[in-house]
């Protein structure tokens, strides 16, 4: 009992391990940062840098639903995949309007963010009524339904504006759009998004534009390296913007009332707390956060089917999240990052990677669960925060008592 | 006790591992093997006289495809026509040499890009690749930008060579297949009440049908039933061929890979329903598929530019190699790709390019020698035009004993 009144009112507080979760980020950032921007980086591991951010943005918004909430979601590739689609919609319809690539990507982000709200409160109606296992069972079935309507879906753009017909019933083809001569069809049924110019590339562009009309000529391979410096800075303002949301959301009110309601539905409604509205909260900001990541990661990929966001997206989401540790935002970024680089570091072993990959997996289970290890660690991370602890003299006490605690 | 089981497994984990590290070790030595023993039994030379031309060194080419998961058939089969071809052109010892870099990527986007990286990072020269449509789509657009050459074996689709000037195609473009299918059936079999069952989440699929049902309709074939699937239900297709038996369709086009069409024969046979069954190259390896009764094959008819059984001698030359190296028949996939390596090699020979050059440098001469290039290969003797797609003759093919023959017109 002790304990629990401790870790609530230390809640109030900045906590030291969100404390850590920053800091570890940030100088992970900063190290990418320079690396990538000194071109120390080879073309395989540049090209690992988008994906990377995309999916830890999609593994600590999903973290919120399965490990803060306590809901276990299976559909949250879904979410991706409608702010993917609306990511690319936006970004070319505003080619016009606005004319800065960066400043269009980060409008389609919030776009894509919005889009997946609506539809993550939508679907938040029905699916948030049901408990444990029939939950996980809709969202997975409500993440295939958004795949196979976005298979039907035609959208194209010409000087009138964005046409769209909805081709599930008819054999409609990209030609029902009617578009003007100088119309394009962005999302082309089950092709999908096909030959969309990488803002990395927009943005190499116009660097050499610029220099061309100032006199000045730069290398082509500069120009790349700069261009995609500038979309690993828009993820990773993506990421620390969606960690900055998530961990001061679980920190506030409504974060505490979504995690007394995990931990006891009957006792957190018997005190007051609205369940319905404060589960609600938690799963659009996580299908929010989910859409931003995928117009992310549609803004790196020059083709996009909606395929991909099938129920093996949403797997592979989910194994980062429980690898990582549920409610731990630090492990699953960490776990995202690790299993994406993982198979690809494999290609030696050719056709044995995914074996391995596996059995990694399984280790991994096994070693964090490991009692000794365990200990092991928290000796660690107790000793790391003594050491912050010595620096604020006047809580050093109190630190490491409740540090203590915490990991005993 | 517990301890103990603890201890025991952490220890088989441990050996597994292990195990994996040894076997895997050992493959690599035994695919260097069959390497080296290869040359020295392959006899076959290029058109051009390598000796008259400046191209010299050894050049890297990469490979792209699926050696692993759902279209490992082709991506595996690829991969050895293009080893074969390699092995052959450096037995030949002439000044051009090739070294080959074999990337998987599973059948998807984004592993592929993340292959297409990793040849990037190996210095690649031209690139053989890739093997399926969709990958292909979102490497060529990485690779126009890096102006890396690109000749894919097997990726049919337009999007592939649209607006790109370095992507060429050893296979016929879909909308090509789709024509030729119903310019078959409209010289072959005009009276047939034609069904098609397609897939219509996949842009090959999807491609193939589009071109297909326009030229039919000018040929005034009467298409009766169409039907769709996508990936998750291309499982049961009962429900399309009831419909399409009770629309009476004698003949069923197919525009799909082997392995949901493996499915629709196996569910037609057992239905009892025995239409024509007419295919397009996807449908290329479902002999060779592991646990199909090739007996439910037979009699399907097929358009495909590569058959095992013909008489030529490179043929016979690379039918032979190819059992050697993979023991088994080589599809098409394989010919293309054994052709995609002679088309880069020939063209690297005409353009006279040296192997210290950059694959930008490469790239641009490569471009301006190909609409020239005429290159005779297993698939036929094929030449481009600028927008990179292939021409060469189409040829339709029956099953007759679980062999590919040339159908009889009785």
């Amino acid at each position: 009992m002790k304990t629990k009144t401790m870790k609530i009112n230390k809640s109030h507080k900045f906590n030291s391990f969100d404390f850590i979760t920053y800091l570890f980020i940030i100088i992970a950032f900063i190290i990418v940062y320079f690396l990538l921007s000194g071109g120390k980086l080879n073309n395989q591991q540049v090209g690992w840098i988008i994906p990377v951010c995309c999916y830890m943005t999609m593994a600590i918004s999903l973290n919120l639903t399965v490990g803060i909430l306590g809901e276990l979601s299976l559909g949250h590739a879904g979410f991706m995949s409608i702010g993917a689609f609306t990511g690319v919609v936006s970004y070319i319809a505003f080619s016009e309007a606005i004319p800065n690539t960066v400043l269009r990507v980060v409008i389609s982000m919030i776009i894509g963010a919005l889009m997946a709200a609506i539809f993550g409160f939508l679907i938040g109606i029905p699916v948030l009524r049901l408990n444990g296992d029939y939950l996980a069972i809709v969202t997975l079935a409500f993440g295939e339904i958004i795949k196979d309507i976005i298979n039907c879906l035609y959208v194209g753009f010409d000087s009138k504006g964005l046409h769209f017909i909805f081709g599930a019933f008819s054999k409609k083809t990209a030609a029902d759009l009617k578009l003007a001569d100088d119309g394009i069809v962005i999302i082309n049924g089950a092709v999908g998004v096909s030959d969309l110019k990488l803002p990395s590339s927009s943005i190499a562009e116009t660097i050499r534009a610029n220099a061309k009309a100032s006199g000045t000529k730069i290398k082509a391979s500069v120009a790349k390296l700069e261009g995609n410096t500038v979309m690993f800075i828009i993820g990773a303002v993506l990421v620390l913007v969606s960690l900055i949301i998530i961990l001061n959301f679980i920190r506030s009110r409504t974060g505490r009332a979504v995690m007394a309601i995990r931990d006891n539905r009957i006792a957190a409604e018997s005190v007051g707390i609205n369940v319905m509205r404060h589960k609600m909260i938690a799963f659009v900001i996580s299908a929010a956060l989910a859409g931003a990541a995928g117009t992310l990661y549609a803004m790196n990929m020059p083709t996009l089917q909606s395929t991909k966001f099938g129920f093996d997206t949403s797997i592979l989401v989910l194994v980062f999240v429980v690898l990582g540790g549920l409610g731990n935002m630090l492990g699953s970024m960490v776990a995202a990052a690790l299993l994406y680089i993982l198979p690809e570091l494999l290609r030696e072993f050719s056709t044995y990677r995914m074996l391995i990959y596996a059995i990694v997996l399984i280790i991994v289970m096994l070693a964090t669960n490991n009692p000794l290890l365990k200990n092991f660690i928290s000796k660690i991370c107790s000793g790391i925060k003594s050491i912050f602890a010595k620096k604020n003299k006047k809580a050093a006490v109190a630190d490491n008592i409740s540090g203590g605690d915490n990991n005993g | 006790m517990k301890k103990t089981f603890r201890i025991l497994s952490a220890f088989l984990a441990v050996v597994l591992l292990v195990g994996c590290f040894v076997s895997c070790g050992n493959n690599t030595s035994d695919s260097e093997d069959t390497k080296a023993d290869n040359p020295n039994k392959s006899d076959v030379t290029g058109t051009t006289d390598p000796e008259e031309s400046e191209a010299s060194g050894t050049f890297k080419i990469g490979f792209i495809g699926p050696i692993t998961g759902g279209a490992a058939i082709y991506g595996t089969a690829a991969m050895n026509g293009a080893k074969i071809a390699v092995d052959e052109i450096n037995a030949l010892n002439g000044n051009v040499k090739l070294e080959l870099k074999c990337e998987d990527d599973v059948h998807d986007n984004e592993t592929s890009i993340n292959a297409y990286n990793t040849l990037l990072d190996w210095d690649v020269q031209a690139i053989v690749g890739c093997v399926t449509t969709g990958p292909c789509v979102a490497v060529s657009a990485k690779a126009y930008e890096d102006r890396v050459f690109m000749m894919t074996p097997s990726a049919s689709s337009t999007d592939v060579i649209d607006n790109k000037d370095n992507m060429y195609q050893i296979c016929f473009t879909d909308p090509n297949q789709g024509i030729a299918s119903a310019d078959y059936m409209a010289e072959n079999m005009p009276d047939a009440k034609i069904a098609i069952i397609y897939m219509n989440d996949d842009i090959y699929s999807q491609g193939i049908r589009n071109t297909f049902v326009e030229e039919a309709e000018q040929k005034n074939l009467s298409v009766v039933y169409e039907g769709t699937f996508t990936k998750d239900t291309s499982t049961d297709f009962t429900v399309q061929l009831t419909a399409a038996k009770s629309k009476g369709a004698d003949l069923i086009f197919l525009p799909m890979y082997y392995t949901p069409a493996s499915v629709i024969l196996k569910q037609a046979s057992d239905m009892g329903y025995a239409p024509t069954f007419f295919g397009v190259d996807g449908m290329d390896g479902i002999l060779a598929m592991e646990g199909f009764d090739t007996s439910l094959a037979e009699g399907v008819m097929l358009l495909t530019p590569f058959s095992a059984d013909a008489q030529d001698e490179r043929t016979k030359t690379f039918v032979k190699s190819f059992e050697e190296l993979a023991n088994d028949i080589p599809n098409q996939f394989a010919a293309d790709a054994y052709d995609a390596v002679y088309a880069i090699y020939e063209a690297i020979l005409v353009a006279g390019c040296t192997a210290d050059q950059d694959c930008e440098t490469i790239c641009d001469a490569l471009i301006e020698v190909m609409p020239e290039l005429e290159v005779s290969g297993l698939t036929g003797t094929m030449t481009w035009d600028e927008s990179g797609a292939v021409s060469k003759t189409p040829m339709a093919v029956v099953i007759k004993d679980g062999n590919y023959v040339l159908p009889t017109n009785d």
